[in-house]
């Protein structure tokens, strides 16, 4: 029995990429989000990304270890990843995990998310000259 | 008293069986972040059935022990079981794509956690979490 993918939208604002996760995605769908988001990054050279998971009310240890991937995959393609709107909840549930995600950048919620992605990118074409 | 007991086979099972404990949870007036503790655990149990046994069960009850109350998180397969029980409670431990925080990452969301398991026959994880 095939099961349905679910496909996260993922949008352009100026030179990043925005992703919001509004449902609760199963493995598979998961790591097809994680496939999607690697693709448009090769696809649009976005200088960063934002995963924003104000929705999300849980990720367990496999949708956490998932959003590491993405990070440190998108860094070696040259993109940097901002993570924000993470909920309390989820923050705690985390780290009780033993999940830190370390190396993530974390925002409040999706504008200072962008405000980030903005001064960290521009400090980086600032150092390349 | 409520109980309810479902069948995992897949991912999609797991996010079904999440969304029941949350929901058993809240009913049973545990605050948003033990909700989300609850149906995490729930998840790396019900995950672990998936990947370890190919399939089993998960019963949710209301429980009460003296003037506490709480919910019950049942794990039940007929997969392998487990050979070291100490050995995958122990952090950083892993047979397979997790991290190793599968089980004793649930521990530490309840309050209370026992895994029973014969190798060959299978393997029974029952977890609690008290209201305070």
């Amino acid at each position: 029995m095939a099961t349905p993918l679910i496909r996260i939208p993922i949008l352009q604002i100026e030179d990043f990429l925005v992703a919001s996760i509004q449902v609760a995605l199963h493995d598979r769908s998961a790591v097809q989000f994680r496939d999607d988001l690697l693709q448009r990054i090769h696809e649009t050279k976005a200088k960063g990304l934002i995963i924003d998971l104000t929705a999300v009310d849980i990720v367990d240890s496999f949708i956490g270890r998932l959003i590491g991937d993405v990070a440190e995959m998108a860094a070696l393609m040259g993109t940097r990843v901002v993570v924000s709107g993470l909920q309390p909840a989820v923050a705690i549930t985390l780290t009780e995990l033993g999940l830190e995600l370390p190396g993530i950048i974390t925002a409040l919620n999706l504008e200072k998310g962008i405000s980030i992605l903005r001064r960290l990118t521009r400090q980086e074409e600032e150092d390349q000259g | 008293m409520s109980e309810r007991t479902l069948l995992i086979r897949s991912d999609l099972d797991i996010v079904s069986a999440r969304v029941e404990g949350r929901d058993l949870a809240k009913a049973l007036g545990f605050g948003t972040i033990d909700q989300a503790r609850i149906a995490t655990a729930i998840s790396e149990l019900t995950r672990n059935i998936v990947l370890y046994a190919g399939e089993g069960t998960v019963t949710l009850r209301a429980i009460e022990r003296g003037n506490k109350r709480g919910i019950e998180v049942v794990c039940e397969d007929h997969g392998p079981g487990i050979e070291d029980v100490d050995l995958v409670m122990r952090d950083g431990y892993s047979t397979s794509r997790g991290l190793g925080m599968g089980l004793p990452g649930a521990k530490r969301l309840m309050d209370e956690f026992e895994i029973q398991s014969q190798v060959g026959k299978g393997t029974r994880v029952t977890a609690r979490k008290w209201l305070r």
